[in-house]
């Protein structure tokens, strides 16, 4: 194991990535010169030239649309999107294009495309620079959807997207970029798209989550602790396919889930989870399945309002609490 | 004999000609066609006709190598014959049956084949443009020599995907080849009312794109000015825009009542200007009448074979509505697989009996 942050194990995994398959390389904007916004390109174009470190027009649907295009026809192109929420100028390239050609032409092709896509709420970047949008693309057969968490998930899911003969999206919040963490050495270290992972064990509750919120129930589950209640925390790391094992598990063995994310509450992932708890899993529960997630408006400008409308660790905190003692 | 067949009258002229005309005479067998089949029950879904636009599949797919690829429309019967791909595949996959290219899985609108370059009819208007800027990025990539081509109509340089796409291609001096197909209407819109200007190959200059102008029912001005982009393409010249001054003779879907078309155009066009006629006009005394006779009835008996297999040709199984959307279908033991199974089992048993090839068409 060795320290990186996150934005340098991305790094890593493409460096790796590339070195490893020629036919791996890079478009978006502000990557090539510029190193990327977030700094996740830096000292790429040095070692694989502009060819395959590829600075772009603003021109969203161009880029999604040409990944495809490369895609269907012998590469594996990672397509930066700058902002997540930028994703919108590219939904046709994306769910009618990217998601249905394999389905659509008998199997004919595959889309070995990823979606780099920083979202997430930070610095009061506002309503359309905030957005969490992984839901959309769980709806959309066809598509891969993959959420890390800290360094070591953005390493090895970076590279499992790269791997991954379907287009993945891979949703990274920006506020994690600069967070240190450790990474394996190993050069073919890769998190298997599909499997959560147990962030911390637990016998009361089970906190299942994602993306950053994985870092804010483990700060809530710490808060649990001193007050005598046991909470579990899954990271699912993969959003499609998702792992139903390990939240039926999860439910089986705490009979209590909570599920969080800074997505909107409403239609949001764990929607899917909860419905999935209830229909499924319905004898194991002693309780209702709590969600938390954003409420339902654009994100606010204004530092106070941005914070108020989605979970930290003591609103996750506070809805197991309720869920233990019975206090819903 | 044969003096008005442009670019001289030597035998690889005529040769050149006779393989348009086939190419056309195909098209043109086939879509009639279809459009017999389709108005008899035999086609669901949606489907478009390129009737009266032959020479311009034929003339650009005859400069193309099997492994140059082509992006097209939702009008793509035309595209996708000239590209190569076996009448029988094309007709039993309008017929929805497991024989065809697509498994029956893509129809009309979303037909494909990979094995001749062939990336998609689409139902998306300007739904090709990307992917032929990604196919030529990956003729770039991969260090090939291939070139991509791109149908499209003038509808969809109305749309924002056009303009990025030819914009990126040029500042990346791509591959890609763009063919346009004005055909006069957007859907059931005149162009005239879609856009200020009358020569849509403007555009492109916007784009440092070289633009030319062909007569879209000559064959042979298709293929020569394709023959021009194509080398071009090959040799590092960059992107090619060519418009193709053509018409759609027949509605925008079949069954549409055209209501939007004087009384008579159709006729006043194709009467004057129909690819067919045409070639057989340019080819003259170069041809003879029997062969030229014999081109049709190849045709004929081609179409009819295809029908004949298609109706032969099981509809799919039910159950393969569930699978072949990603690059592996799951394993018994995953999770997901575990979901979708309790999901198949809630649907089955209540999907439609498959029934022999000679089933109706599941309207």
């Amino acid at each position: 194991m060795h320290a990186a942050t996150f934005s340098e194990a991305t790094l890593e995994a493409m460096r790796e990535e590339m070195r490893r398959d020629p036919t791996v390389f890079l478009m978006g904007e502000d990557i090539a010169k510029q190193g990327g916004i977030f700094g996740q390109f830096k000292g790429l174009p040095e070692e694989f030239g502009y060819d395959r470190v590829r600075d772009t027009p603003i021109s969203e649907a161009a880029l999604v649309g040409a990944g495809v295009g490369a895609a269907l026809t012998g590469c594996r192109p990672i397509v930066d999107m700058h902002f997540a929420d930028f994703i919108t100028c590219s939904m046709d390239e994306l769910v009618n294009q990217a998601a249905k050609l394999r389905a659509m032409f008998g199997e004919q092709c595959v889309v070995p495309m990823t979606l780099r896509a920083p979202d997430g709420i930070t610095k009061s970047a506002g309503a359309q620079h905030s957005q969490a949008l992984e839901s959309w693309f769980v709806h959309t057969p066809g598509l891969e959807v993959v959420i890390p968490a800290d360094a070591e998930d953005a390493k090895g899911l970076l590279k499992a997207a790269i791997r991954s003969d379907n287009p993945t999206l891979y949703f990274e919040h920006k506020a994690l970029f600069p967070v240190k963490g450790t990474v394996p050495d190993d050069d073919d270290f890769v998190i298997p798209i599909g499997k959560a992972k147990l962030a911390r064990d637990g016998a009361d509750v089970t906190i299942v989550t994602y993306g950053i919120t994985v870092s804010r129930a483990l700060e809530a589950a710490a808060t649990l602790e001193t007050e005598g209640i046991e909470a579990a925390v899954i990271n699912l790391r993969t959003l499609w396919p998702l792992d139903y094992d390990a939240i039926a598990d999860a439910a089986a063995r705490t009979h209590r889930i909570v599920v969080a994310h800074e997505a909107v509450r409403v239609g949001g992932v764990g929607a899917e989870i909860a419905a999935f708890l209830g229909e499924y899993c319905f004898d194991d529960l002693d309780g209702p399945v709590l969600r938390l997630g954003a409420a339902h408006v654009p994100v606010p400008f204004a530092p106070v309002l941005q914070e108020a409308m989605y979970p930290k660790a003591p609103a996750i905190a506070d809805a197991a609490r309720r869920l233990v003692r019975r206090e819903i | 004999m044969a003096k008005t067949l442009p670019g001289g009258v030597d035998a690889a002229r005529l040769e050149r000609g006779v393989a348009l005309l086939r190419t056309m005479v195909r098209i043109r067998v086939l879509e009639e066609g279809i459009e017999k089949h389709f108005l008899a029950g035999d086609i669901p879904g949606f489907a478009h006709l390129s009737i009266g636009q032959e020479a311009v599949a034929a003339g650009t797919c005859a400069n193309l190598r099997r492994d140059d690829a082509i992006a097209s429309t939702h009008r793509g019967h035309g595209h996708t014959l000239a590209k190569g791909t076996p009448m029988r595949a094309m007709v039993a996959e309008l017929f929805a049956r497991s024989t065809g290219v697509c498994k029956g899985k893509g129809g009309s609108m979303h037909i494909a084949d990979f094995s001749v370059g062939m990336l998609g009819a689409n139902g998306v208007v300007a739904g090709g443009f990307g992917l032929v800027a990604g196919a030529a990025l990956s003729a770039v990539q991969r260090k090939t020599d291939q070139v991509a081509v791109c149908f499209f109509g003038d509808g969809a340089t109305n749309r924002g995907p056009f303009h990025e796409n030819l914009n990126l291609c040029a500042i990346w001096n791509l591959p890609a080849i763009f063919v346009l197909e004005n055909n006069r209407y957007a859907s059931t819109t005149s162009t005239a009312e879609t856009m200020k200007i009358t020569d849509v190959a403007r555009r492109a200059d916007g784009y440092g794109i070289p633009a030319t102008i062909v007569d879209g029912f000559d064959a042979f001005a298709v293929f020569d000015a394709l023959a021009d982009a194509v080398a071009r393409a090959r040799d590092g010249g960059g992107p090619t825009f060519v418009e193709c001054k053509t018409y759609r003779a027949r509605g925008h879907f079949i069954g549409d009542p055209e209501r939007y078309r004087r009384k008579g155009e159709v006729e006043d066009v194709m009467s004057a200007s129909d690819p067919i006629v045409r070639m057989q006009a340019m080819l003259g005394e170069a041809l003879a009448p029997d062969d030229f006779e014999r081109i049709w009835v190849e045709a004929r008996d081609e179409f009819a074979d295809a029908v004949a297999f298609a109706r032969a040709s099981a509809a799919p199984e039910p159950q393969e509505a569930f699978f072949g959307v990603y690059a592996h279908d799951r394993e018994p033991g995953d999770p997901v697989h575990r979901i979708e199974a309790r999901e198949r089992d809630a649907l089955l048993p209540f999907a439609p009996r498959v029934g022999s090839g000679s089933q109706g068409s599941g309207h």
